[in-house]
């Protein structure tokens, strides 16, 4: 199952919260079941968008007259090394724009969190006439300005170190395949910009301490040498956190759960070698302090090939 | 299974590799027990605020301390220490620090946590909160920065009131505390030869207990809860015999009955106004020539308390209100207006980072303690260092607060009588980095209440008047880079503040504490 569109990008779905996005929650390519062959690096961009007009006040579904149509838009570089071909270096950077389409706050942008991931499938075989693999995937993700936090939902991120563990099985009978995975993520605390804060008390101090999280991906669809085309379930989940009280603004340390439906496609340009276009458009279906979002996102990479032998090897693995 | 050992192996790296599960100190919780330097034992002198005198409300004695029903008392206490558990010596600990402190931090609480404007109706109007009917949405009070300084201010006084009287039969009875008494009672916290009748912690609690009932009735049950910790601890760590407590909230009672009659009078009730009044604001200004206020809310909100400014204040009377208004802010049309328009634009579109969060600090906007809560929790930190007495702790959160609510009806007399626009009604284009508060500009709440307590708080505690002036400025000024206010609005406001905090300081010459 290693083959040359194996773009795992981007470990953290994480800050994908109210509407501080990162790349993941448009890419989601990390938990793709798909490797980089050896010596390989892809690189590329990803541009992406998500809106929503109606979100979830704890669990009190409403809408906002002071924000209208709180929009995010963002671009992100990334890239993935092969170590060997079951074991993938991963990085990405996004560059994020939070604005409200209605009332007074300002937009929120810049450069949000580096996040680097170690990929790793230690087993890759058969069963009957199916391939079947598992996936280690580790990441962890720091941000790179020293960005507002405390200004949800227009904050570019939620400003954690984070780091994730997730475990991932493919299987591919044919060209049809079902990946499932399940992650786990611990969240640093935050230093918000206040000296005392309420959640359901009185903190004095500037930290917030951000319950962890888990996330179940699930995905199933076609998968072949000219690309793959896929169903995405994704639920989000916050362990522990607060809801917001009726009319207030949101905060870093909510319960933000999110179920979220939708496709995604991967196609290689098979004219120009190593050359792929990926892309995905999610709905959220409900939530808890969170956004309804819809998203979309697109990207264009390309497969550089540092590998000794001849750069058509990597070919061949595609379609295995 | 190489499965399980990536599982097993992730479970016991991974807190490792995160490393980020840090315990968070919060300050609060790192207070010492209050060990006062001075323990003012002739406070019963001193001048409160409300009451017409110290003995007001007459105290019948104690019993003596060698009689059979004292010495059941002193064998509850004994009962307490001998089985005390880990949560009851943690109560102990926490109400140590001082009750005048801990009622200031639960009142800050109850601010921030009803400090949430009520959502439109469906129809563009705004429901009202009812105190007769708190629990109904939107929830009684909204507690606003006018609603919240009236309160920080009522609570302190009758705190304060209330102890000078407590202190004045104290010297009177002198009845020596429980570990006086018998030596085998030992004092759980740090002990001072102040007479134990009637209890300070309990006259400190129960006061509080009906002052909040009156302006936090959603919350009774926690204030109730908290009241009975508080007595308890101070049974628990033998300082109070049960007839020490319950001379206090006796006491307490009927200092409350006193100052919620002068609540009850003091014009708050009519400070909402109706539509009509509201519509009055909007064509007086209009009939000047000026741009009048208009809400930028969606949908437009009703002013917020317009006439808050008639509310009788602490520090001096309603006609001085009128008379130490400021004159009249830059008009609408005039070139200096759009001078400090052009310098608020900005700091929308330049505000530094540091600048943002100088905004963001100072903000205090929904669902904080509001900035009077802000300057409380700045004083209680550096009172704590103070070792003030249970009393003066009392006094001077009185001069602080009686301070902020007077700050807050000047400002509000201001904000109304000259109703003028905030920058983004002048220049729809210009974007804040915070919300912008539903009432007039003119003049700054934040500079005004900062101005008052930075003057207060520097005549408490002269060592660091400079700092407090500086911070004061700061948060003055985090309103122009938060594109919410004018230069003139801060700078008038700090100005305005200031002199309120002279007339508190005037109070404070003459209360007798020094």
């Amino acid at each position: 199952m290693k083959n040359i569109f194996g773009l795992a990008l981007k470990g953290i779905a994480m800050s994908f919260a109210f509407a501080a996005m990162t790349i993941d929650s448009y890419a989601q390519t990390d938990m793709d079941a798909l490797m980089m062959a050896k010596n390989n690096f892809c690189t590329g961009l990803m541009y992406g968008n998500s809106s929503w007009k109606n979100y979830w006040e704890g669990t009190l579904k409403r809408d906002n007259l002071n924000l209208g149509t709180v929009s995010s838009n963002m671009i992100g570089i990334m890239g993935n090394y092969g170590v060997s071909d079951n074991l993938n270096l991963l990085f990405s950077v996004p560059y994020i724009s939070n604005k409200a389409s209605a009332g007074t706050l300002i937009e929120r942008q810049g450069i949000q969190d580096l996040t680097l991931t170690v990929k790793w499938m230690p087993i890759e075989t058969t069963i009957g006439k199916a391939d079947f693999a598992l996936y280690a995937l580790g990441s962890y993700s720091t941000p790179l300005t020293n960005y507002v936090k405390d200004y949800l939902p227009l904050s570019i991120g939620l400003g954690s170190n984070t780091a994730m563990v997730r475990l991932m099985a493919d299987y591919q009978l044919g060209n049809f395949f079902t990946t499932a995975s399940a992650a786990f993520f611990s969240r640093s605390n935050v230093t918000i910009d206040r000296t005392a804060y309420y959640t359901t008390r009185m903190h004095y101090t500037n930290q917030v301490e951000m319950p962890t999280m888990n996330n179940f991906n699930f995905r199933t669809g076609y998968r072949s040498g000219k690309g793959y085309a896929e169903a995405i379930v994704d639920i989000m989940q916050t362990n522990g956190g607060f809801d917001m009280t009726r009319n207030n603004m949101p905060f870093l340390s909510n319960q933000m759960n999110a179920s979220r439906v939708g496709f995604g496609f991967k196609y290689n340009f098979g004219k120009v070698e190593g050359l792929s276009a990926v892309g995905n458009a999610m709905y959220t279906i409900a939530g808890r302090n969170m956004g309804q979002a819809t998203s979309i996102s697109a990207g264009m990479f390309y497969i550089l090939d540092f590998s000794k032998s001849s750069n058509n090897q990597n070919e061949s693995d595609e379609n295995k | 299974m190489k499965t399980n050992k990536i599982i097993t192996l992730s479970i016991y790296i991974f807190p490792l590799l995160v490393g980020c599960q840090q315990t968070i100190e919060e300050k609060n919780k790192l207070y010492e027990p209050l060990n006062p330097s001075n323990i003012d034992a002739n406070a019963g002198d001193w001048k409160p605020v409300v009451l017409a005198s110290a003995n007001e409300f007459p105290m019948s004695a104690p019993t003596a301390t060698n009689i059979a029903v004292y010495n059941r008392e002193l064998t509850e206490i004994k009962g307490f220490q001998a089985t005390l558990t880990a949560e009851q010596r943690a109560s102990i600990q926490y109400w140590s620090a001082g009750g005048v402190l801990r009622w200031n931090e639960i009142m800050r609480e109850l601010v921030a946590k009803r400090n949430l404007p009520p959502a439109s109706n469906p129809d563009g109007t705004y429901p009202a909160p009812s105190a007769a009917n708190p629990f109904g949405y939107p929830n009684f009070p909204f507690a606003n920065p006018p609603y919240a300084a009236r309160a920080y201010a009522y609570v302190s006084v009758a705190q304060y009131d209330a102890l000078v009287a407590a202190y004045y039969y104290k010297r009177l009875y002198n009845r020596a505390a429980p570990y006086s008494v018998d030596a085998t009672i030992k004092p759980l916290v740090p002990a001072t030869n102040l007479p134990s009748y009637p209890s300070e912690d309990a006259v400190v609690a129960a006061v509080s207990v009906e002052m909040l009932k009156l302006l936090f009735p959603a919350d009774i049950a926690y204030i109730q809860q908290k009241a009975d910790e508080h007595m308890l601890s101070r049974i628990m760590a033998g300082m109070n015999t049960r007839s020490d407590i319950e001379a206090g909230i006796q006491l307490a009672r009927q200092v409350a009955a006193k100052v919620i009659a002068r609540a009850a009078g003091d014009n708050m009730s009519r400070a909402i106004g109706t539509p009509a009044q509201w519509a009055d604001l909007e064509s007086q200004t209009a009939a000047t020539g000026e741009t009048p206020w208009v809400s930028l809310d969606i949908p437009k909100r009703p002013p917020m308390l317009p006439f808050f400014g008639r509310v009788k204040p602490f520090l001096f009377d309603s006609l001085t209100t009128i008379a130490i208004r400021p004159g009249p802010p830059p008009s609408t049309k005039s070139t200096k207006l759009l001078t400090e328009l052009e310098e608020v634009r900005r700091y929308t579109k330049n505000a530094t980072r540091k600048e943002i969060a100088i905004v963001h600090d100072w903000a205090d906007g929904v669902g904080t303690y509001t900035p009077p809560g802000h300057w409380n929790a700045i004083a209680a930190d550096d009172f704590v260092k103070q070792r003030f007495s249970e009393v003066r702790w009392a006094r001077n959160f009185a001069l602080l607060n009686m301070a902020e609510m007077d700050a807050a009806i000047t400002c509000w007399d201001t904000k109304y009588y000259y109703y003028n626009p905030r920058p983004t009604q002048m220049d729809p284009s210009l974007k804040t980095n915070t919300g912008i508060p539903n009432f007039p500009a003119y003049i700054s709440g934040h500079s005004t209440f900062s101005g008052a307590a930075a003057t207060i708080l520097g005549h408490i505690i002269p060592s660091k008047a400079e700092t407090y002036k500086s911070m004061a400025k700061e948060a003055s000024e985090s309103r122009i880079y938060g594109s919410i206010h004018y230069r003139s609005d801060c700078e008038i406001g700090l100005i305005q503040g200031a002199k309120v905090g002279g007339f508190a300081i005037l109070r404070a010459q003459n209360d007798g504490a020094n």
